[in-house]
């Protein structure tokens, strides 16, 4: 493999992981804010389908990235709704939204099996493109993959270093204590779940209009992204940039699993194919494994230097959600 | 008003919403929502064979769900229903592939298949809950993985080690002997074993969450571990024992797919049956006395949805929709209802 | 700003929390709110910082009448709380607390924000570090925070909501000190406590709620038996200091050491007779609670070993010590003690011994109401405990408990309780120790309520832990010096 194939393998993968770090950046959004939107995976389906299908019908980019990211805060405001308003668990919501979308998608999305459509072309800039190495990474990829490039900053930079961004994660710790310094909690947790669900619905058409353009049902391979994305939200700690990382991790991974197969004939395709879960179980299980009690019991047996150190280590890997994740909050 | 009657009205309003979203979805479709219904009763109700067809798929949905209640009473979502009824039709055919040859009478290879099918559920789901108690992985995304895993497993099963002779394909592995099939009613494909299996299924789980300790320790768990733990309970092989039960009842779920309806193991030998499940259980607020009746509605949907691709030309994962539109509209009603009642100081039954 | 309240009521469900309250608050001075627990002062306090919205009622500013429909609107008034809870955000550090909550602008005003909390806490000898994480500060230290938080903000009328409670003396002189120069600078002060000494020597004024009530109003200085008439119609007292004889050792610790990441214990030598109690003082954090569940079985010591009636447990766990007759019973009642939407019969059924496989719901039923009378709860067997008071959800606790135990260990038995609940699950838990000998060891940030029922007390002091102290013949005022450090090696006397 030359050195010029591996450089267009990693842009691939770049280019690849730009619906993933959407959808793990809008849930990061709207976990931090307290709220869990376990619709996902069916969001991002519905939404690719449904774009696809404006865009074949309208023949507007526009409008099918417009209707993607409309139904993506759609779906997230009935979570939100249903837990400020109605009371109703959270996941439980979610996870019967994220199952019906999925069917909806396969039952509305039938007649456009298969079409051809409309695709979002690259476009290399002018300058910075031609820069060695750097410039067929990052500077000649089409405008989605430069808007998740841009994303991951302005969202890193929105929660860690502005006001709103502080007020965000005070709701997200303690809504109560948020709200007793005139944060409007409710106002905010609709907020974040529209932001952050419409960009979860933008990874829909960043897939149908861009990574894997068309609808072919069933078999349009995404079934499934959705969940990675929930859990990079869990494996980034809950920040923008180390969810991100994340996507590119398992695009990276993704991508050597096909190059290498042809030289692990032994290894079938389908355990390839699935290989991200089992992948996505295992940073799970790393950056939880901290929280778990015998693990404390366990510590406390060991002698006080292997301890301190086994201690450190799960601490560095260690996440901890934001404390009112999924609690719901009543405001007076 | 009575807190009967509302609880009624709210239901009623639940269904109503449902249908009208549904027949919108219908509308987009450009198909006909009357049309769609009737055909979906139709083919449902419309004939014994039809009949037949839906006590076939209530059986599986009944013990999913059953199997689901008892994790959700310990405060889990047991998302990995789904491979575990896998693993129950992968340790199901493997029994019998072992044995088909054997001298052995078909009776009792038929419940060695049937218990290994329950062990191989309950395997994959105590996998579930070694990630989830001693690794901290949430169960819903530790179950998840897990069913792509074993879907994937299926595949490979099916296309490499037990592939049929020749070539192998999507429809599965060599079917087994007639004599290692689940008797059924003449002239239809429902098996009175298998029925009764589930019936049982869903008593017993009826009978232990609603009056034994194991129950209430269980629901104890499921609501409060820390306080759950100073009680005295175990709360860590309380968890485990939820898993291995529910894992348990997707396990024989799986064996009777592969017994009593397929006759082989085929890639979709889940049919669906543990995500309905997990449906079911949020639609009837995890009540164990609703079990059997919400399953053989639900599987009235999706046999009469099977017609509606011949018939007019729609997919037919309508049913999803409109299972998936009654489940959200009476949770929303439900937390509707409760608003209402606070707001008319009634007391908000615990229900 | 003078503060006005009219007519208030609050109703939560069918408690009347506030009974048509009328207050005129003066700035300038320290207006105190006095009553026990349950009276209604901090819901009158959330009404007035806009956390709680009023059935009726107005409250006027500087005459004009406002309505409050946040805790925002309130700030924008001037107005701001120091809940008894302090509300920020633990994981945070404190710069950033110090900025959650500010009105304007996109990007953070750090450099400002810094400089502010630099200056306020000069001025009232604050000591904050604006790097260091909220969570390892005392209660006392947030509290500075949050003082110094509301006067950035422009607060004109500061409501401190029980402040004195689990902080050291140091603290507590400091705290006051900050309250009059508040005061003296034309502040609006509302001070809401339940204890007497604290109105005498800090407030101007005071007025006493009962039961939702404005039940009297007066000025310094003050007759304080006709305030305790006030606050409880009657006479009430904890009655003598009263000691079971002691029998033998039940638990003995040696050379204990717990450890988390924030804080570790270490050389704990203690012995535990029969009949003796045994309080666990210190700041919040301090390590007592390390203590009191390790004993329990709870979490593992990482040195040292725990024996219970000549039996080492040391590294067993809790329902091990259970079997030996050690319970525990928590402070948080419904999250760690009792089981949300199970009923109190089924509670019952749970903590009673299990028969059989099927529950007797005939049987369980009797018990229940067995108990229901013998520890006066008010409530019915079939009722889920949420919906059960916290004086309720308290005596529920103590009525799961089996007969017969050996050690029992608490975490503040008669937190949030009112006076005459507290007296009363004081006498049940008294009554064990002489009847059944059984030993009880308890924290509490309630200094007077260790002083009052313990035999000896251990001090704690940011994980130091100090030789067991006869509680008879110490004063609140000691105490409160011993937690706040004096006497430890390490003690920062100077330090709050």
């Amino acid at each position: 493999m030359s050195s010029h194939e591996i450089l267009i393998g990693l842009a691939g993968v770049l280019f690849a992981a730009a619906p993933v770090v959407f959808a793990t950046i809008g849930e990061t959004l709207t976990e931090r804010s307290g709220i869990i939107n376990l619709s996902v995976n069916g969001t991002i389906l519905l939404a690719a389908m449904a774009s696809f299908a404006v865009s074949v019908s309208t023949h507007s980019l526009w409008l099918g990235f417009l209707m993607g990211m409309a139904i993506g805060a759609l779906v997230a405001l009935t979570v939100a709704f249903s837990s400020i308003a109605l009371k109703q668990s959270q996941v439980a919501v979610g996870f019967v939204l994220t199952l019906m979308t999925r069917d909806l998608s396969y039952f509305l999305g039938n007649p456009y099996m298969g079409l051809r459509g409309p695709r979002v072309q690259s476009l290399p800039i002018p300058v910075l493109g031609q820069i060695p190495i750097i410039g067929p990474l990052f500077f000649r990829q089409d405008p989605l993959t430069y808007l998740s490039f841009i994303l991951i900053g302005a969202a890193w930079w929105w929660v860690f270093r502005t006001r709103p961004g502080l007020t965000l994660q005070a709701v997200g710790e303690r809504p109560e204590a948020a709200y007793a310094r005139g944060a409007p909690v409710h106002r905010l947790r609709y907020l974040y779940a529209a932001v952050g669900g419409a960009l979860v619905g933008l990874a829909g058409p960043t897939y149908s209009l861009s990574v894997k353009a068309g609808w072919k049902g069933t078999i349009s391979g995404l079934d499934g992204i959705g969940w990675i994305a929930l859990a990079l939200t869990i494996f980034g700690g809950w920040d923008p940039i180390r969810g991100a990382a994340g996507a590119y991790l398992f695009a990276l991974l993704q991508w050597l699993g096909l190059v290498l197969q042809p030289y692990m004939p032994n290894i079938p395709s389908q355990v390839l194919q699935v290989a991200p879960f089992p992948l996505m179980i295992l940073t799970l299980l790393l950056v939880n494994i901290g929280n778990a009690e015998w693990v404390d019991r366990t510590l406390a047996g060991l002698p006080p230097d292997a301890r301190r150190w086994v201690r450190r280590i799960l601490r560095w890997m260690q996440v901890v959600p934001p404390a009112s994740l999924g609690v719901p909050f009543e405001e007076e | 008003m009575t807190d009967r009657r509302t609880g009624f009205l709210f239901m009623l309003l639940a269904v109503l919403v449902a249908l009208i979203f549904t027949s919108l979805v219908l509308v987009i479709a450009g198909a006909s929502p009357v049309a769609a219904y009737w055909y979906i009763l139709k083919g449902s109700l419309g004939s014994w064979t039809n009949f037949a067809n839906v006590m076939v798929a209530w059986v599986p949905l009944l013990l999913a769900t059953s199997g689901l209640l008892i994790t959700f009473a310990a405060g889990l979502w047991n998302i990995g229903i789904e491979g575990q009824i896998v693993l129950g039709g992968i340790f199901t055919t493997w029994v019998l592939r072992l044995l088909q040859h054997s001298a052995m009478s078909p009776a009792l290879i038929l419940i060695l298949a049937i218990a290994a099918g329950a062990i191989g559920g309950a395997l994959w789901s105590v996998l579930a809950g070694v990630l989830k108690v001693y690794g901290g992985v949430n169960e819903i995304f530790g179950g998840l993985g897990l069913d792509f895993v074993a879907v994937a497993l299926t595949l490979w099963l099916i296309f490499g080690p037990w592939k049929r002779p020749g070539i192998g394909s999507m429809s599965g592995t060599e079917p087994f002997p007639e004599k290692l099939w689940l008797p059924t009613v003449a002239g239809s494909r429902l098996s009175l074993w298998a029925l009764l299996l589930g019936l049982i299924g869903a008593a017993v789980v009826y009978f232990l969450l609603s009056g034994t300790y194991f129950g209430l320790k269980l629901k104890a768990v499921g609501k409060n571990p820390r306080a759950a733990h100073l009680l005295g309970i175990p709360t860590t092989a309380y968890l485990m024992s939820a898993f291995l039960l529910s894992g348990l009842f997707a396990g024989l779920a799986g064996a009777v797919q592969v017994t009593a309806v397929y006759h082989r193991l085929i890639p979709a030998i889940s049919s669906g049956y543990g995500w309905l499940g997990l449906m079911v259980s949020m639609l009837i607020n995890f009540q164990p006395a609703w079990v059997a009746p919400v399953t053989l509605f639900f599987a009235i949907l999706n046999i009469g949805s099977i017609q509606l691709p011949i018939v007019l030309k729609l997919d037919s994962s309508l049913s999803g929709v409109l299972q998936g539109a009654l489940v959200l509209s009476f949770l929303l009603m439900a937390g509707a209802r409760q608003r209402w009642q606070e707001k008319h100081g009634q007391e908000v039954s615990r229900e | 700003m003078k503060i006005e309240l009219r007519h208030i009521h609050k109703h939560f469900g069918p408690v009347h929390a506030n009974d048509d309250i009328t207050l005129t608050i003066p700035s300038g001075s320290i207006f105190g709110l006095l009553g026990e627990n349950g009276a209604g002062k901090s819901t009158l306090m959330k009404i007035l910082s806009g956390y709680f919205h009023p059935d009726a009622g107005e409250i006027r500013v500087n005459g004009s009448p406002v309505v409050l429909h946040s805790p925002a609107d309130a700030i924008r008034f001037g107005i701001g709380m120091l809940h008894q809870d302090p509300m920020d955000f633990p994981p945070m550090r404190v710069i950033d607390n110090f900025m959650v909550g500010y009105p304007e602008g996109l990007t953070l005003p750090r450099a400002a924000a810094r400089a502010a909390l630099e200056s306020i806490s000069a001025r009232f000898g604050f000591t904050l570090d604006p790097d260091a994480f909220v969570g390892s500060l005392t209660v006392g230290e947030r509290q500075q925070l949050e003082i110094a938080r509301l006067l950035w903000l422009g607060a004109q009328v500061l409501i401190f909501d029980e402040p004195t409670t689990g902080i050291s003396a140091q603290q507590k002189e400091k705290l006051f000190a900050a309250l009059r120069r508040l005061a003296e600078a034309g502040k609006t002060v509302i001070f809401v406590t339940h204890k007497l000494e604290e109105v005498q020597i800090l407030c101007d004024q005071v007025a006493v709620l009962r039961a939702g009530k404005v039940v009297g109003q007066t000025r310094a200085p003050y007759d304080l038996d006709a305030l305790v008439r006030m606050m409880f119609g009657k006479a009430v007292s904890k009655g003598q200091r009263t000691s079971a004889p002691l029998g033998d050792v039940v638990l003995q610790i040696k050379r204990l050491a717990v450890e988390d990441i924030r804080l570790r214990i270490a050389g704990v030598n203690l012995e535990v007779r029969e009949g003796e109690v045994i309080g666990l003082a210190g700041m919040e954090g301090s390590g007592q609670r390390h203590l009191l569940r390790a004993c329990a079985g709870l979490v593992r010591p990482v040195e040292g070993e725990i024996w219970v009636d000549g039996e080492n447990l040391t590294g067993k766990g809790y329902h091990e010590f259970m079997r030996r007759g050690v319970a525990y019973v928590p402070a948080a009642r419904l999250e760690e003690g009792l089981v949300p939407t199970l009923t109190l019969m089924e509670h019952v059924i749970l903590a009673d011994e299990q028969r059989g496989l099927v529950i007797d719901r005939q049987t369980a039923l009797e018990k229940t109401r067995d108990r229901i009378a013998t520890f006066n709860i008010r409530g019915r067997p079939n009722l889920p405990v949420e919906s059960l008071s916290g004086g309720n959800q308290q005596r529920a606790l103590l009525a799961l408990l089996r007969p017969g135990l050996r050690l029992i260990l608490m975490e503040h038995p008669t937190r949030g309780l009112d006076m005459e609940s507290a007296i009363w699950v004081w006498e049940t838990l008294k009554r064990r120790c002489r009847e059944e000998r059984t030993a009880i060891f308890f924290m509490s940030s309630d200094l007077e309520e260790i002083l009052h029922y313990s035999d000896r007390i251990l001090v704690f002091f940011s994980g130091q832990v100090s030789e067991p102290i006869p509680a008879e013949g110490t004063t609140t005022e000691q105490l409160g010096q011993l937690i706040g450090g004096r006497g430890f090696p390490s003690g920062k006397e100077v330090q709050p």
